[in-house]
């Protein structure tokens, strides 16, 4: 088992946006931006954006990947890693502080609390898409590039294996991250992923909803 | 020797890192270290020894996760069993000559307490019990408590070893680089915890090497009266040719330690990535040291889960007393409904106009006080930072919120007679905090200040018996009527003056002395300005009242302890500001608003306030049924059809419900009976699941359309909802479940209630649900929205 690596990242580039579709407001408003910049102002001082990371060896076998010392079996992630002698497998947060500012206004004002939510979506997918973004500069010294992100769940990668992120990493002891039985985590706004990390020659892979199977997903693009 | 003497004079070496160690022999991802304690003893015994050899006084035994969630009873035993055999080997065959201890090790237990997981807090101290139990059982010295990053999770362990063992205890946090635990406590609000608690030293550990955790430690240093502990990784782990090494050498980890053991460390050891090397170091490199003296320090301080609040220290804590049912018809009605958003709203409007600590206080007839008193210090603790002052005049509701309270309370109150000082008392000494001493004993309350002064003495002495120190008691010299008693107000100020020259800190809870006058603010913000300036240390007032603050924030001004008066002009600016209102998007029922009433318009376009007011005016000509039939429902079905067509997104349809939940909640504070009634629907998250915005979108929705929820909130087992069912007779209920893993906890409550409740209708949600997956695990209906799930209940109750 390898040590986890730690960092810390500044504040990735707020993407209103973004937060206006998690919200699930599907058309651009500027009328819910008062709100969105109250709600920014009050969460800004509880978020933090920390990742737990190891390099780990892969290998793929039809659709078999031995990942470390463990042997992993799924289409969907065989056919993400395929060609990669390597990935980083990594898990961050950004803290508990914003399920604290969601549960707060549930009752109070629920549209601070659906906005809250929006929020903690959009900075904990900025936090772990700044941190792909290191890890590709830095691996690009090497010549090397990477893979889009995959996380549990994702197509026949089952979320059961969410517990995988907390065996190779010290995910409970570095950033405070747990598991529950049912393979949620808490805080709840967190992500863990693996990413493929594969030579200059290798082909690139589809990103995002392009690569996503699931064509009737509300947040499509 | 005992280690308690020990620790009195020396400074106390613990080991280095454990797991690192077994990472480089081979322990495998997922494989846990505490196994290896029967796979493996002799590598366990030798790192031990190896540490022993280096100087340790104290090696903790392999047990950082050896607890019940994690191995069965009969392997949990034999873990621990053997690894505090291996430890005892190591101290045997170890020939270095220092006193020599086993610590049992205690770590997080890998689950998040509720409600932000599942874990409940008396659950978390039964699993700590067990593995504290089998520790004492083979015979530790000791017990260290490390590297867990939540507050509420320190004090599970450190009240479950204090209700086994009598043992020494030492507390270890893990903080993260701005300087708080994960969950967001400061070192400040730590110390106040476990200190209170009867920790015999505490400290940090892990994350960082020494330098980093200084400042964290310096926290520790300023407040604590009791050791202080360090016990840092060897830096930060770091990639370097292909291998992951941590970056501070042994040397350099000696040398950064020793630095802080002469600002007055007293426990001192390595964590991840430390080697018995580095312990060497450190014991060689700060042999000669003489132990810096522990000095008693007398700051009154009080937490939350987040932040300390020190009482005095030339500042004047704020409590807000509007959680308190005296008088308030509505507080009452909610506390009897188990309504706890309405405490909670209370809650964060006194935390928005300023409070420091919320007073908190439940007593009517009509409930029961222990339970009730519970349930509201866990909701408000959740989500407000302030610390709370626990109300009560019972002393079983006092324990069981003290107990469940996430930090050091404030306790209100103790007073005189014997009878409340031998209940209080042993209650303020186990679970910490700091106690509201009023100066009444069995004679009552006497006429002067120096009688209640001489009360106060009694009290403080009386405390000191039970091992609670002056600086953890408040006198509250009692406020009395001055319409009663002209001199009252005079000889309370007399007894602030006299306790405040004693160094004692007092509080008072100001209105009482305006009863039968009229305007009572003015007289209460003279008396709070007067009694302020004869040095009070906090007062128990109305932070609603404009009066009160300007009486508190001017003199912070006069008086000098507010800088560039900071505190004023913002207090100053915020009475000023109008709310800002947001604005529905309205794309949609742009049309629909121009046949509409105000009172729609207001609802439609999200404008509460006119809402609000619209209502105080219509009741005075209709009824409230006509004002909800009429105007309300009507405006709600605009903005819920064109939600359902795409014209308006759910942000608008949220506004809108909470415009008219506002709307509503006005007819019925002029009218309480006035709401609709369409039937019960119980409403929860099912078992598993802690996600709930989808289930609290449809609660919402639901009770603007007239319905009654029953909100079990999340992760409730089925028989919970079966129950609820059964008693309400609910004709409907809602289950929500967010991913694939929680669905049969679903399946499973709907096979219950079908053969439970077979005449309630079921209606599922969430974001892995589709109409295929509901039928087939036996639900009525899927909705996929709240609108659709209110469409629905109003066609099954109609």
């Amino acid at each position: 088992m390898a040590v986890s690596l730690v960092k810390s990242f500044l504040e990735p580039p707020i993407d209103v946006l973004e937060i206006l579709r998690y919200a699930g407001q599907k058309e651009k408003t500027s009328e819910l931006d008062g709100i969105i910049t109250e709600c920014l102002e009050e969460a800004k001082p509880y978020l933090t954006y920390k990742v737990c990371y190891a390099y780990l060896p892969c290998e793929v076998n039809g659709v078999e990947v031995m990942l470390g010392e463990k042997k992993l079996s799924s289409i969907s992630l065989s056919k993400n890693l395929a060609g990669c002698e390597q990935a980083v497998i990594f898990s961050s947060t950004i803290g508990i502080g914003i399920d604290r500012l969601i549960e707060k206004y549930k009752a109070i004002a629920p549209l601070k609390s659906l906005i809250m939510h929006a929020i903690g979506v959009e900075r904990i997918e900025s936090l772990a898409n700044s941190f792909c973004a290191y890890i590709k500069k830095e691996l690009a010294l090497e010549g090397k590039k990477i893979r889009p992100r995959f996380s549990a769940g994702y197509g026949d990668f089952k979320v059961e294996n969410q517990k995988l992120f907390f065996e190779y990493l010290e995910s409970t002891k570095l950033l405070g991250l747990t598991l529950n039985d049912s393979y949620l985590m808490s805080p709840s706004k967190s992500v863990t992923a693996i990413v493929g990390i594969y030579d200059c020659e290798g082909k690139e892979q589809a990103q995002g909803c392009k690569a996503c199977v699931l064509k009737d997903c509300e947040y499509r693009r | 020797m005992d280690i308690r003497n020990y620790l009195k004079n020396n400074l106390l070496y613990l080991d280095g890192g454990m797991g690192t160690l077994l990472q480089a022999k081979g322990l495998k991802a997922g494989e846990l270290p505490e196994r290896w304690n029967l796979t493996h003893p002799e590598i366990i015994t030798e790192i031990h020894k190896n540490y022993y050899d280096a100087g340790s006084n104290v090696v903790s035994t392999n047990t950082f996760g050896a607890n019940i969630l994690k191995f069965d009873e009969a392997e949990l035993e034999e873990i621990i069993r053997c690894a505090v055999v291996n430890a005892k080997r190591a101290r045997n065959e170890s020939k270095s000559n220092q006193p020599k201890w086993i610590a049992l090790d205690i770590g997080p237990t890998g689950k998040m307490l509720a409600p932000y997981g599942e874990l409940q807090f008396e659950s978390a101290v039964e699993v700590f019990k067990r593995t504290v139990e089998l520790g004492v059982k083979y015979g530790v010295d000791l017990v260290i408590i490390e590297t867990i990053s939540d507050a509420y999770e320190t004090k599970a362990a450190l009240l479950a070893t204090k209700e086994v063992t009598s043992l020494p205890v030492l507390v270890s946090n893990a903080y993260g680089e701005n300087g708080t635990l994960m969950t967001g406590a400061s070192p400040k609000s730590m110390v106040a915890l476990i200190e209170g608690m009867g920790a015999d030293a505490l400290g940090v550990n892990c994350s960082f090497g020494p330098s980093i955790l200084a400042p964290i430690c310096r926290e520790y240093l300023k407040y604590a009266s009791i050791p202080v502990l360090l016990k840092p990784n060897a830096g930060l782990p770091k990639v370097i040719n292909g291998d992951t090494k941590y970056d501070i050498s042994a040397n350099q980890f000696a040398l950064e330690c020793k630095a802080l053991v002469e600002e007055g460390v007293r426990v001192v050891g390595g964590c991840c990535g430390t080697t018995p090397s580095y312990i060497e170091e450190l014991t060689t490199l700060t042999s000669g040291l003489k132990a810096k003296d522990i000095v008693p320090k007398n700051h009154t301080l009080i937490s939350s889960y987040a932040k300390a609040v020190e009482i005095g220290n030339n500042q004047v804590t704020l409590i807000g007393e509007r959680i308190n049912p005296t008088g308030k018809k509505l507080l009452r009605e909610a506390l009897k409904n188990g309504d706890y958003d309405y405490v909670l709203k209370e809650g964060v409007q006194q935390e928005e106009r300023g409070a420091h600590v919320l007073d908190v206080n439940v007593g009517i007839p009509e409930i029961d006080e222990k339970e009730v008193l519970t349930r509201v210090v866990k909701e408000l603790q959740a989500v407000i930072p302030l610390p709370l002052q626990i109300d009560t005049s019972n002393p079983i509701a006092m324990e069981s919120a003290l107990r469940v309270y996430n930090g050091k309370a404030l306790v209100n109150s103790v007073n005189g007679k014997e009878e409340s000082m031998s209940a209080v008392f042993p209650l303020v000494k186990k679970y910490g905090g700091v106690v509201v001493a009023l100066t009444l004993d069995e004679n009552g309350i006497p006429q002067t200040a120096e009688e209640r002064v001489k009360i106060a003495y009694k009290i403080i002495e009386r405390a000191k018996e039970y091992g609670i120190d002056k600086k953890d008691i408040i006198v509250d010299p009692l406020a009395l009527t001055i319409s009663a008693d002209k001199s009252a107000g005079v000889e309370t100020l007399k007894a602030i003056e006299m306790l405040t020259a004693k160094g004692i800190k007092t509080s008072l809870g100001v209105s009482n002395v305006s009863f039968g006058l009229p305007m009572r603010d003015y007289v209460n913000s003279t008396f709070f300005a007067l009694a302020m300036e004869k040095g009070l240390s906090a007062g128990i007032i109305n932070p609603n009242s404009v009066e009160m603050l300007k009486a508190y924030y001017t003199f912070s001004a006069l008086r000098g302890r507010d800088e560039n008066f900071d505190k004023y002009i913002s207090f100053v600016q915020n009475l000023s500001n109008v709310a800002t209102t947001v604005v529905a998007p309205q794309k949609g029922v742009n049309e629909a608003l121009d046949g509409g009433t105000p009172l729609m318009h207001a609802i439609i376009k999200g404008l509460k306030e006119s809402a609000s007011e619209e209502v105080d005016r219509l009741l005075k000509e209709r009824t409230p049924l006509e004002i909800i039939n009429g105007e309300i429902i009507p405006a709600l079905d605009i903005v819920g059809n064109a939600y359902e067509r795409g014209g308006v997104y759910l942000p608008g349809l949220l506004l809108s419900a909470d415009t008219s939940k506002v709307a509503f909640e006005k007819i019925k504070s002029v009218v309480p009976q006035g709401g609709a009634d369409k039937g019960i629907f119980v409403i929860a998250t099912v078992k598993g699941d802690i996600h709930d915005i989808g289930k609290n979108i449809v609660k919402l929705l639901l009770e603007n359309y007239g319905f009654k929820v029953i909100d079990l909130g999340k992760d409730v087992p089925p028989e919970s909802i079966v129950k609820a069912v059964k008693e309400h007779h609910a004709p409907l209920c809602g289950l929500s479940a967010l991913m694939t893993t929680t669905v049969p906890s679903m399946e499973e409550t709907i096979k219950q209630l079908r053969k439970e409740a077979p005449w309630c209708k079921i209606v599922v949600g969430g974001a892995v649900m589709t109409k295929e997956y509901a039928s087939k695990i036996g639900a009525d209906r899927y909705c996929k929205d709240a609108m659709e799930t209110v469409r629905y209940a109003e066609e099954i109750t109609k």
